[in-house]
């Protein structure tokens, strides 16, 4: 089988789409947490959840998720479409990520520039791509389906890398601002990601962020990382939502937001897990942020300088 | 099928992730000529460490019973020979029961594979299908004579498992924690996972209770069920086995004599 890749295509969906959560932060949502967060009743706020975790049947996870559902928006986070793979996306995969938006109508859905499967195998990790023309319009060809299947606009995310591909023919974020342009897709902008791959491949993330198309941005994530050591013995940050926040990339949150205005933002914590008052201080922190820049939408273009 | 030209990248990038006697590929590198050994290992780490988190998640009495350091270093060597097929990662270690039946270092615990068995079995009761169990006055409206017609349709989270073993009691032991006591390991155990609400519960069933329920969760009669019960087991209770099916949530209906 072999798949048409037109080089450029008109946008299949509408470009902008109305969040309903406007500069709210969020947390992901662990089972865990569970008891906490419907013992304190509704609040501000939104959680997140991987896609691929409530992609049974049915049980405990549904009937957790309809418990967040019924009092706070939902951000549906999907974490194994291997958009960024070669290969054509898994139908059946596919299939359960549109009945999961139909059936909890998330505010915001969101998947990843990467890929984790091959051949047969899921290696349950976000790989890396090499940006080229033809990466590119394999990418975009596979958005296209995504947001056909879930009749939407999907919010695509800014990887974390620790490896350049010598292919790689363009800048990660001219490729993503042709992907937003040829898809209509939004994007959702991990800074920390920006952060640990600014360091990882040597480029400053203030020229990064520069150089990102901030206004299709509808969603914001914040994570922690670990610090290892590459080859040479210089720094390398791995991306391991382990723990809190760090500094660096608070600061460079809220020059993101100076520019862009109050978008939702997320705190993720995937590992080494803490208890929900931890966690809802992270997100309080951010709220904090999104608080003072409420009404600077876009204030960045006004004042550009 | 070939990728077309320019997207052979994941064919170059993926074999070396779960073999560590593969080289770093030649497609990657460091910034500004750096190397790219420690940098492709992160992604050689996050996959097989994620994948052995995933098996220990999945398999959290095995692991008591083992140690994690015993467990990591037999699930390092499942993951590397038999990666997971699915993004759903609770779909994962279908075949690792039988792989630590095969495992030359655990054949001092051959009631292993089995516990593993009753753990992999409650996760796909956890994730089945919710329906509501049979009420258990169901059974009372049916006329006695039309009894042995009886076939039950089977609750999509209901299980039924059979071990040589003190599976079930070492399952239960090593699940919940508890302060480990003695087990007669040598005592061959049944085990009936169900699910008719929110919580997936384990019960050891009695002699003949295995063939009984494996029988009617697979749609054979009620009669036929309880014959071949009290073939294996002479002291088989049938009142008592239907009973207990029932309650645990074994089934979802009738499916002819129902009286209704």
């Amino acid at each position: 089988m072999s798949t048409v890749i037109q080089p450029t295509r008109p946008a299949a969906m509408p470009l902008r789409f109305a969040t309903p959560i406007g500069g709210v932060a969020g947390t992901s949502f662990k089972p865990e947490h569970l008891p906490d967060i419907l013992e304190a009743g509704p609040r501000r706020g939104f959680f997140e959840v991987h896609a691929e975790n409530y992609m049974g049947d049915g049980g405990p996870p549904h009937r957790a998720l309809e418990a967040i559902r019924r009092d706070h928006p939902l951000s549906l986070h999907g974490v194994c479409m291997s958009i960024g793979g070669p290969r054509p996306l898994d139908k059946a995969h596919l299939a359960r990520f549109r009945s999961l938006v139909a059936r909890y109508q998330p505010a915001l859905v969101s998947e990843h520039l990467a890929w984790s499967t091959h051949e047969t195998s899921f290696f349950n990790d976000l790989l890396p791509l090499p940006y080229t023309e033809a990466t590119l319009a394999s990418v975009c060809d596979h958005i296209d389906q995504v947001q056909e299947a879930i009749r939407r606009p999907l919010l695509l995310e800014n990887p974390s890398t620790y490896v350049a591909f010598r292919e790689s023919s363009m800048r990660e974020t001219e490729f993503i601002r042709a992907i937003a342009e040829r898809t209509g897709c939004a994007l959702l902008l991990d800074v920390n990601n920006v952060f640990v791959s600014a360091t990882n491949q040597g480029y400053s993330a203030l020229d990064y962020l520069a150089d990102f198309p901030l206004s299709q941005v509808q969603e914001i994530h914040l994570a922690g990382h670990a610090e290892q050591a590459d080859d040479e013995g210089d720094l390398l940050l791995i991306d391991s939502h382990d723990g809190p926040v760090a500094d660096a990339v608070w600061k460079l949150y809220e020059i993101v937001i100076r520019r862009r205005g109050a978008v939702p933002t997320l705190v993720e914590w995937d590992s080494k897990i803490p208890d929900w008052p931890v966690l809802q201080a992270e997100a309080l922190a951010a709220q904090a942020i999104l608080d003072r820049h409420q009404s600077t939408a876009m204030a960045g273009e006004r004042h550009a300088a | 099928m070939l990728p077309e030209s320019g997207l052979s990248y994941a064919a170059a990038f993926a074999p070396a992730l779960l073999d560590p006697a593969r080289r770093t590929p030649a497609i990657v590198t460091g910034p500004n000529g750096k190397a790219a050994g420690r940098r492709y290992d992160v992604y050689r780490n996050n996959v097989t460490v994620s994948l052995i988190d995933a098996l220990a998640a999945i398999y959290p009495a095995v692991q008591r019973i083992t140690g994690a350091e015993f467990f990591r270093a037999m699930a390092r060597f499942h993951v590397r020979s038999n990666p997971p097929t699915s993004p759903r990662l609770f779909e994962y270690g279908r075949d690792f029961p039988e792989f630590i039946a095969a495992y030359e270092h655990a054949q001092d615990m051959p009631f292993l594979a089995d516990v593993a068995r009753i753990e992999r079995a409650w996760l796909d009761c956890y994730h089945a299908r919710d329906a509501a169990p049979l009420p258990a006055d169901r059974l009372s409206a049916v006329t006695p004579g039309r009894l042995a017609e009886l076939v039950f349709v089977a609750h999509p989270a209901a299980r039924c498992l059979r071990s040589q073993y003190a599976a079930v009691t070492i399952f239960a032991a090593n699940r919940d924690g508890a302060p480990l006591l003695r087990i007669d390991a040598s005592t061959p155990e049944d085990a009936l996972i169900t699910r008719p609400a929110f919580d997936v519960t384990v019960r050891r069933l009695p002699p003949g209770g295995a063939v009984f329920a494996s029988n009617l969760i697979s749609g054979l009669s009620l009669g036929e069920a309880a014959a071949a019960a009290l073939d294996a087991a002479p002291e088989f209770d049938i009142a008592a086995n239907i009973a207990g099916l029932i309650e645990a949530g074994a089934f979802i209906s009738l499916a002819c004599g129902d009286p209704s």
